[in-house]
């Protein structure tokens, strides 16, 4: 079964091979600086990368979605077994460092496999929630989704990775509400993870205790059901202080700064400023591509992975951001659209957390550079450098086009 | 396919989603707009401060010429060697690489530092002074000198240094203090500003603006490219500055000053009150100030007991002693009360007995019975101390306040100190209680002595008043100051008497030693013995010449003086220097100076206030309060 061209979503494909393409380009830009150092001719990896990529997207292309849901438990117990292996042999490295969230052989570094993992979780999910009838309507039948998730989520805080379990948890909740689950249930689920922000004020955290309860009178769920959440959220609000003392300090730092990026302008501060400085001074044209001083001048710390997008930011202005996050709507929109047309629930629920998975990655490292969002080291789709991530995002978009193509030979795509 | 999966409602599902990451977007988009449009010009304020360090360019200092255009201070190239740190850590890190190429030790290390925490977006002066064999071995290590800044400085150089050290004064950095001030808030951290001498009288014009230029430098601080020349600021030089001194007669003063003894000479011109000669010894060398003192070589200058920082012609004050007596004759005359060849009642019989006490002259045997003209020539203490009872005390405090001898001259140069002397009776008053004092001051006061001490830049003023028409010319090194209306108001014939008398002095009196040795050059003078009680009476001599239209008047005192008869010679020598007369013959002439023994040896009352009878206590006074901390090193 050769691929014919007509065959392929062309949107879709379009928008990635765009945001490819200006991703390399940022990348290109990002090692030129006035002292060259060895980000100077990391596109040239990039390239090999995205060949590796468009590799990867080809064979997964192949790969029917019927296949794909057969072969998922094994990939997510191959994808589980990788991350208690790199719990106990993982290395720091990259923007990783001082973390255990790399796979290495030798000198070799293989990778992150917490990115791949993702994407096994995505389909684990979508498999579960695909095989039910109905949507989880209680809590009892949010548990199996919430051990799915919750068993990487576990793995990856360990290493420590918490970019990466937030990116589980918004990838979790996103397919749940593509399967039905209602909204209320989603609220009732989230509520610990509230529970636990406000617990830093006595005053607020009363409050929303208050109001969860009014919402419990409400909604009417199981009485067990009830009292667990409310059990759930007090046991949130007891242990947050204790909580926030074992995160490691670059963590509580990180959302330190983010609150108030001035605390410490040269160690933890640095970065968002260094970035908004970046952005801002960028104004609506920008500087000229390569020629960003702030970049040239090494003021910006790894731009070429995690803060790549001030980069676009700096030298392409306003206009060129508004490219990129027009690329990046389209990219989601697209996906979105597939999702809806999929000719099957696993298919739609896939792609769907594909969609949620991506566009977490977006907001989350656009956000970042201008303090919109604290600051985690997750990598911007297309644009920022790394092999596994790369590798993840064209297995994304590869499974996306099939099952584009699918639907549409099963003819429910309406043109 | 599954309930929830009906088309209808997967519709209202992508509906939300889609909403939700337009939502999203939009923030984002936003957020961007806020940056990126909206603050854009501080972000963009932020980026070059970022990047762009400004590197002062000093402006070169104005040259300091005398009358001819010879140069007192000038500039001569100069490196200097700084860093532009990243921050602390790197600084550290740069100083360890750079320590054992210019020989920085802990402290010098330490003393970089803290240069640093005050400006750590300037430059960080390491070698203010850098030899090229250094600058050579930098220039080498460059690479792994991550923002080493080299940059020729014009540097203060004064090519006489010692021998006008006092009155060019001295340039060192400027301090904290001196930034709070108005007059330097515009210096930047580091500048230069003249410390002493005219290099702080005439610091605002010598000083010129400095200029900046930027340089891009990375995070890591390494010095990337200039800046656009459209940024830099060109430094403006300071301007040059022309004094009134002869610097050949200054060469000649040092030369001739006796060796190892401390005085100060002054020579002005009557007519215009324009300083010839400023001379203060022992000096110090102002070369070693620039680029910041030695602490060693700091240390021995203000902890000697020579004081060699002080200007002895304007910042000590010495009793006046026998030189004051044409000042007491002035006001007799101006009074009405004596003529020239008015005599008092008591014939000097080598002492005059007033009350219980026996006030001796300087001349044991007696000079007799004489004219005014007589006892100026003698300096016979028993006429004037006559004469000053015949003043009386009241109109002597009144007249001598009105001749400055109150008030500082006003000369151009910082630091000049207050004579001493009373403003009126009320000061006897204070210091020895109501009516516990006796007219027996008027005594001490007659002669120079008491409660007196002038500096020598106010005699000399006084005596340029005798030389010239009367009026008072404020000495001046650089620009004529605005005129006192001060005048001895002393007739013409009274002041020709008063010089005919100090001609006296030199031909037949008490200067007899210095009396004419050149037929056409005749000098006026007057002897004067400052009482002492920490050793050998300090020796006055202020004269001037030609007699009969002077063009020039020269003061000196000598410390400590009275077993070396030295300054009226000294005087003589730098008048005929000056006059195109013949030195030679000056150089064998011995001064008879008056073995005065004026009465503060034997207290007229017990408990005079010290301060103001000795020499002393004027010269263990601290110098100037801006020099009595040393300024901060720069290595």
């Amino acid at each position: 079964m050769r691929p014919r061209l007509r065959e392929i979503d062309k949107p879709l494909a379009g928008a990635a091979l765009a945001l490819a393409l200006y991703g390399l380009a940022a990348l290109y830009s990002a090692g030129q600086t006035d002292v060259p150092t060895f980000v100077a001719t990391i596109w040239h990896k990039q390239l090999i990368w995205l060949a590796v990529g468009l590799v990867a997207l080809i064979l997964i292309f192949r790969v029917s979605p019927r296949l794909l849901e057969w072969a998922t438990p094994y990939a997510y117990a191959v994808a589980l077994l990788v991350l208690v292996v790199t719990l106990m042999v993982g290395s720091g490295g990259g923007t990783a460092a001082g973390t255990r969230s790399w796979i290495t052989i030798g000198n070799l570094r293989l990778g992150q496999p917490s990115e791949l993992a993702k994407l096994a979780v995505v389909l684990m999910l979508a498999r579960w929630l695909a095989e039910r009838r109905e949507a989880p309507a209680t809590l009892r039948e949010l548990v199996p989704p919430c051990l799915i998730a919750g068993v990487p989520i576990l793995l990856v805080i360990l290493q420590p990775d918490l970019g990466s379990a937030i990116v589980f948890i918004t990838v979790l909740f996103a397919m749940l509400f593509w399967a039905g689950t209602k909204p209320s249930l989603l609220l009732l689920l989230g509520s610990p993870a509230i529970g636990l922000i406000l617990a830093f004020s006595t005053v607020a955290w009363g409050a929303w205790i208050i109001l969860l309860f009014a919402l419990l009178l409400w909604w009417r769920p199981y009485v067990w059901e009830g009292l667990t959440v409310m059990l759930a959220n007090v046991f949130m609000g007891v242990i947050a202080v204790p909580f926030w003392r074992r995160l490691a300090p670059y963590q509580q730092n990180r959302l330190l700064a983010f609150l108030n990026p001035e605390v410490d302008p040269r160690a933890t501060g640095w970065h968002v400023i260094q970035s908004k400085i970046a952005i801002g001074a960028g104004g609506l044209f920008g500087k000229g591509f390569t020629h960003g001083p702030q970049k040239r001048l090494a003021f910006l710390p790894a731009q070429h992975t995690d803060f790549i997008f001030p980069v676009v930011g700096e030298e392409l202005g306003f206009l060129g951001v508004l490219v990129a996050l027009a690329l990046f709507a389209a990219f989601t929109l697209i996906l979105l659209r597939v999702a809806r047309r999929a000719a099957d629930p696993f298919s739609s629920l896939c792609v769907f957390g594909i969609a949620g998975l991506l566009f977490t990655h977006i907001v989350e490292n656009v956000g970042m550079t201008v303090n919109l969002l604290p600051i985690t080291g997750i990598p911007l789709p297309f644009f920022s450098y790394g092999g596994s991530f790369m590798l993840t995002c064209a297995l994304a978009v590869g499974i996306a086009l099939r099952v584009a193509r699918e639907s549409r030979q099963s003819g429910y795509a309406e043109s | 396919m599954t309930q929830s999966f009906h088309p209808y409602l997967l519709d209202r599902r992508w509906r939300v989603a889609r909403n939700v990451v337009w939502a999203v977007l939009g923030v984002v988009m936003l957020a961007f707009f806020r940056t990126q449009i909206l603050e854009h010009g501080k972000y963009q304020l932020q980026s070059e401060t970022n990047r762009l360090r400004p590197i002062p360019l000093p402006a070169p200092r104005g040259i300091i010429t005398d009358r001819n255009g010879k140069v007192l201070a000038e500039n001569v190239p100069g490196y200097t060697v700084s860093l532009l740190p990243a921050g602390e850590d790197s600084l550290r890190a740069a100083l360890a690489r750079l320590a054992p190429v210019v020989k920085l030790d802990r402290a010098g290390v330490e003393r970089v530092l803290v240069r640093f925490r005050r400006a750590p977006y300037l430059p960080v002066t390491v070698l203010p002074n850098a030899k090229f064999d250094v600058v050579a071995a930098l220039e080498e290590r460059r690479l792994v000198l991550p923002g080493l800044l080299i940059q020729p400085e014009p540097k203060r150089h004064y090519p006489d240094s010692g021998l006008i050290a006092h009155l060019v004064g001295y340039v060192g950095e400027v301090t904290e203090t001196e930034r709070g001030q108005r007059r330097w808030a515009a210096v930047r951290l580091g500048g230069l500003v003249g410390k002493d001498g005219l290099e702080r009288e005439y610091d605002d014009s010598l000083r010129g603006a400095d200029g900046v230029r930027f340089v891009e430098v990375s995070a890591l601080g390494h010095v990337v490219r200039e800046a656009g020349a459209a940024s830099t600021l060109r430094p403006a030089p300071g301007k040059a500055l022309r004094t009134t001194i002869d610097l050949d007669l200054q060469r000649y003063v040092a030369q001739i000053f006796p060796a190892g003894r401390r005085g100060a000479l002054l020579a002005l011109n009557p007519n215009t009150g324009e300083t010839l000669a400023l001379y203060s010894a022992p000096g110090f060398d102002p070369n070693a100030f620039v680029g910041g003192v030695d602490p060693d070589y700091w240390r021995r200058l203000s902890e000697s007991e020579s004081h060699p920082l002080m200007d002895r012609t304007i910042q000590a004050s010495y009793p006046p002693g026998s030189t004051w007596k044409l000042a007491v004759a002035a006001i007799a005359l101006k009074r009405g009360l004596v003529t020239f060849r008015s005599r008092m009642p008591i014939p000097c019989r080598g002492g005059l007995q007033y009350g219980n006490r026996f006030f001796r002259c300087w001349s044991p045997g007696g000079h007799g019975e004489l004219t005014l003209t007589d006892a100026i020539a003698q300096s016979c203490d028993v006429y004037f101390y006559q004469l000053g009872l015949k003043v009386g005390l009241t109109s002597l405090l009144e007249e001598a306040g009105a001749w400055g001898f109150r008030a500082r001259t006003g000369i151009d140069l910082p630091g000049e100190v207050l004579p001493k002397f009373p403003a009126g009776t009320d000061y006897y008053d204070r210091f020895y209680g109501p009516r516990r004092w006796t007219s027996a001051v008027t005594l001490n006061l007659a002669i120079g002595q008491g409660e007196n001490a002038q500096t020598l830049v106010n005699m000399v003023r006084f005596y340029q008043m005798l030389a010239s028409d009367g009026r008072a010319r404020t000495p001046y090194l650089v620009h004529p100051l605005a005129n006192s209306s001060m005048s001895l108001d002393l007739t013409p014939d009274q002041l020709a008497g008063l010089r005919q008398a100090l001609i006296n002095v030199v031909e037949r009196g008490t200067a007899r030693g210095a009396r004419r040795y050149d037929s056409t050059l005749t000098i006026a003078g007057k002897t004067g013995t400052a009482q002492n009680p920490h050793g050998p009476a300090h020796g006055w001599f202020i004269g001037f010449a030609p007699a009969d239209k002077p063009e020039i008047v020269v003061g000196a005192i000598v410390e400590f003086a009275r077993e070396g008869p030295y300054v009226a010679p000294l005087v003589t020598r730098v008048i005929a220097r000056y006059l195109g007369g013949d030195t030679t013959v000056a150089s064998n002439l011995r001064l008879v100076l008056p073995t005065d023994t004026a009465p503060h040896p034997m207290q007229v009352l017990p408990g005079p206030p010290e301060q103001d009878t000795t020499v002393t206590d004027t010269t263990t006074m601290p110098p100037d309060t801006t020099r009595a901390t040393p300024p901060p090193r720069n290595r």
